[in-house]
């Protein structure tokens, strides 16, 4: 065990297990966490009691909606997000979130309670095999069953969650090692001798990433979310314009770059724009910096990159080589990297290679995006709305998603002026991530006009959270985008699957009257002359606000890379 | 192309652990032949061999996946011709005078002399235990049992790099 030791007591206090956990999520710094109580918890919740002052609890309804919102807070601030569960239900509610975060590497610490130890193994009431069962969606877990230990796990569950890759880390204590007594005093984790959160930079990599940058004519920066994670924004501002090279963000990348900086040109991938998909071809290098070559960026793998070379910088040395070879991979930190190469790279201008991103931008605006965005006839778009809020929010705002087409038009159509400006499920793609992200993002900005673009269906799939919002008062912005159909689905069955809609369609409930049941304030927009006004009502108070706009039902999202295709087919219409 | 694979692991000794790393094969689909796990010559730091079979590609990203895990300090990769392998196995068989002769041939140490079995051990390659198992089977085998691969690098490079990585991740290292 190696760990430096930052004393918070001199003579060491005798608390409950109970009180040592809420003392160490203290220490760490938590002033917000999102839970749910039930027996294996109780003593928690018993001694939370005591702490209303130093930290917010926030109720949630539902275990799942406490981890997405833990994920919205922990994406919006950067901290680590904390929520907390009890046993058995309680704690197998909670996976889906886990592997969300897990898929988006995204820092959340989730306490669950767990039988007592004599009882473990034995079927017992509200028992579930809880570090079993969440071994494949955390980044590290471990069971409690002393509250001795309970300082020491729940320091050692932070550094993980937050440094190197960031993840989710599950800490399940057993209800005696809650009630038991002991000293109580923490240290802050700072190493652990398995875990190399950090790793040492070899400088031939830089060497020979930056021989390629030089010698480059048409290369193209593939921007991930790791720039955000590692804080590296302003390195990645130097890196582009000392380099020159054009810039193109994944979805969860979008907001690591300004998009109105002259080298963004764009989203990658399945519904990304035109140019950074088209011209993937034409490329001779590829500098993916702090990105996972997900499948939805690269489309089969076979025809990506096929002319270039590829430099990947990356933390998590396991994501090197699995599914793109890296011709040279740059492992380490991108904060340590990517000034590196900046400082030895002879620098660059590649003004006709970008202007034919912008030409591509230009064949993509006219035939996709004016229509989207700026229609004049029929019924309203996806697109224009979120344009229309992008544009009266300006720098305000965090945008907040569930998943589906309106996902892609958000993602698409949105404007981003400051980095963790964009909130999704990415990897995992959760239906009913967005209610709860939006309000853990809220909590953690309260600041910040939170916008969330979610469906109608992923809407209804953690609509309880709006009860939250009741009990709460969480000043989230909600613009429900119905179309009266699982969308996305919609539009693989029209494209894909001779129109057969099979149970796709949606019969909704009157929002309006859940709004009302809810306490929350609500409009609805059928035509496009209402949304301006809708628009201004919605952002003139800070109370939550729900914005329902009928949407067009048929629409698409283009332009698309059909799945299995090269990225270089990709469609416009 | 497919072969044999032998994937050495140092970890910490966490309840679970060997779970975590086994369903890193399942999510490939790649069948574990063996595997054995005890403590290392570093006390404290537990050591597992498995043997699996598949291609180049796969398990040089498995391996990474299996050190990406916190609790996994290093783990290394080798083909058959890198190692020193050995295993163990035990055969119960029916007192015989026919049994003499193959404990001769074979070079088998007798562990136990029962009123009418005998317990046998042999150590060796898969192969060679097997080959005994085969002759053994028409003189009245009650029972047989191998144990996984163990095997040692021939190479420095994993005790050094093992090292190495100790002394820049562990301040305790050296006092042990």
């Amino acid at each position: 065990m190696s760990i430096t030791t930052i004393d918070t007591a001199i003579e060491p206090r005798i608390l409950t297990g109970s009180q040592a956990i809420i003392e160490s999520i203290i220490a760490e710094g938590t002033d917000v966490m999102f839970g749910y109580p039930g027996g294996q918890v109780i003593p928690i919740y018993d001694a939370l009691y005591d702490y209303t002052d130093r930290i917010h609890h926030v109720l949630v309804r539902h275990e799942q909606a406490a981890v997405h919102a833990a994920e919205g807070y922990a994406r919006a601030t950067g901290r680590v997000g904390v929520c907390m569960v009890t046993s058995g239900p309680g704690a197998t509610n909670a996976v889906t979130g886990l592997a969300d975060a897990m898929m988006d590497s995204t820092p959340v610490v989730l306490i669950s309670g767990q039988v007592s130890a004599s009882l473990l193994g034995t079927d017992s009431f509200q028992e579930t095999n809880f570090v079993g069962i969440t071994q494949a969606v955390t980044k590290w877990n471990i069971q409690v069953k002393r509250a001795e230990d309970i300082p020491d796990a729940i320091s050692r569950a932070f550094y993980i969650a937050r440094s190197g890759r960031p993840g989710p880390v599950v800490v399940d204590i057993t209800k005696d090692a809650q009630v038991a007594r002991t000293p109580f005093k923490y240290s802050r984790t700072e190493n652990i001798r398995s875990y190399v959160s950090r790793p040492e930079v070899d400088i031939r990599s830089i060497e020979d990433a930056v021989q390629l940058i030089n010698l480059s004519r048409r290369p193209m920066a593939l921007v991930g979310q790791g720039v955000q994670l590692a804080g590296a924004e302003k390195e990645l501002l130097a890196f582009l314009e000392k380099s020159g090279m054009p810039a193109a963000s994944t979805l969860l990348g979008l907001s690591s770059l300004p998009s109105s900086h002259p080298q963004n040109v764009g989203m990658l991938g399945m519904h990304g724009n035109y140019g950074p998909n088209v011209k993937n071809r034409e490329c001779d290098l590829l500098v993916a910096i702090g990105m996972r070559f997900d499948d939805r960026v690269t489309g089969r793998v076979e025809d990506f990159g096929i002319n270039a070379k590829v430099v990947h910088l990356e933390i998590d040395p396991s994501e090197v080589n699995k599914l793109i070879y890296a011709d040279v991979p740059v492992i380490g930190d991108i904060k340590d990297t990517l000034p590196m190469i900046t400082e030895r790279i002879s620098g660059g201008k590649y003004e006709e290679w970008i202007d034919e991103f912008r030409a591509c931008y230009d064949v993509e605006y006219e035939k996709i995006i004016r229509e989207e965005t700026c229609p004049t006839s029929g019924a309203v778009r996806m697109g224009e709305v979120v344009h229309k809020i992008s544009t009266a929010v300006r720098d305000s705002a965090i945008m907040v998603t569930d998943v589906g087409q309106h996902q892609m038009m958000a993602a698409r159509y949105f404007k981003y002026y400051n980095p963790r400006s964009i909130i999704t499920s990415g990897g995992l793609g959760t239906m009913g991530y967005g209610l709860p992200a939006a309000i853990g993002a809220k909590l953690g900005m309260p600041g910040k006009r939170v916008c969330l673009f979610v469906g109608d269906g992923g809407f209804q799939m953690n609509i309880q959270e709006l009860c939250t919002i009741l009990q709460t008062r969480v000043g989230v912005k909600i613009i429900l985008l119905n179309n009266g159909y699982l969308g996305m689905v919609r539009q693989w069955q029209e494209l894909f699957f001779n129109e057969r809609y099979s149970f796709t369609t949606l019969v909704n409930p009157d929002f309006s009257l859940i709004a009302a049941a809810n306490g929350i304030e609500y409009a609805r927009v059928e035509k496009r002359d209402d949304l301006d006004a809708a628009i201004e009502r919605m952002f003139f108070h800070d109370d939550a606000f729900i914005m329902e706009v009928k949407v067009d039902s048929g629409e698409n999202v283009f332009p698309m890379v059909p799945a299995g295709a090269a990225v270089t087919d990709i469609m416009l219409e | 192309m497919e072969k044999e694979y032998i994937i050495t692991i140092f970890s910490e000794n966490k309840v679970g652990l060997l779970n975590q790393v086994t369903t890193i094969f399942t999510c490939r689909n790649i069948n574990i032949e063996s595997v054995t796990a005890s403590e290392s010559a570093i006390s404290g730091i537990h050591r597992y061999t498995i043997v699996v079979h598949t291609d180049q590609e796969k398990i040089e990203k498995v391996v990474k996946q299996i050190e990406k895990k916190v609790d996994v300090l290093k783990a290394y990769v080798y083909t058959l011709d890198q190692v020193v392998q050995q295993e163990i196995a035990m055969y119960r068989v029916r007192r015989s005078a026919s049994i003499e002769h193959i404990v001769r041939k074979f070079n088998v140490r007798v562990l136990e002399v029962g009123e009418d079995y005998m317990v046998l051990e042999k150590t060796g390659h898969a192969s060679e235990t097997r080959e005994l198992f085969e002759n053994l089977k028409p003189h009245g085998l009650l029972q047989f049992v191998r144990s996984g691969v163990v095997s040692l690098p021939k190479s420095d490079a994993e005790r050094e790099d093992l090292h190495h990585y100790l002394s820049l991740h562990d301040p305790q290292y050296g006092n042990y």
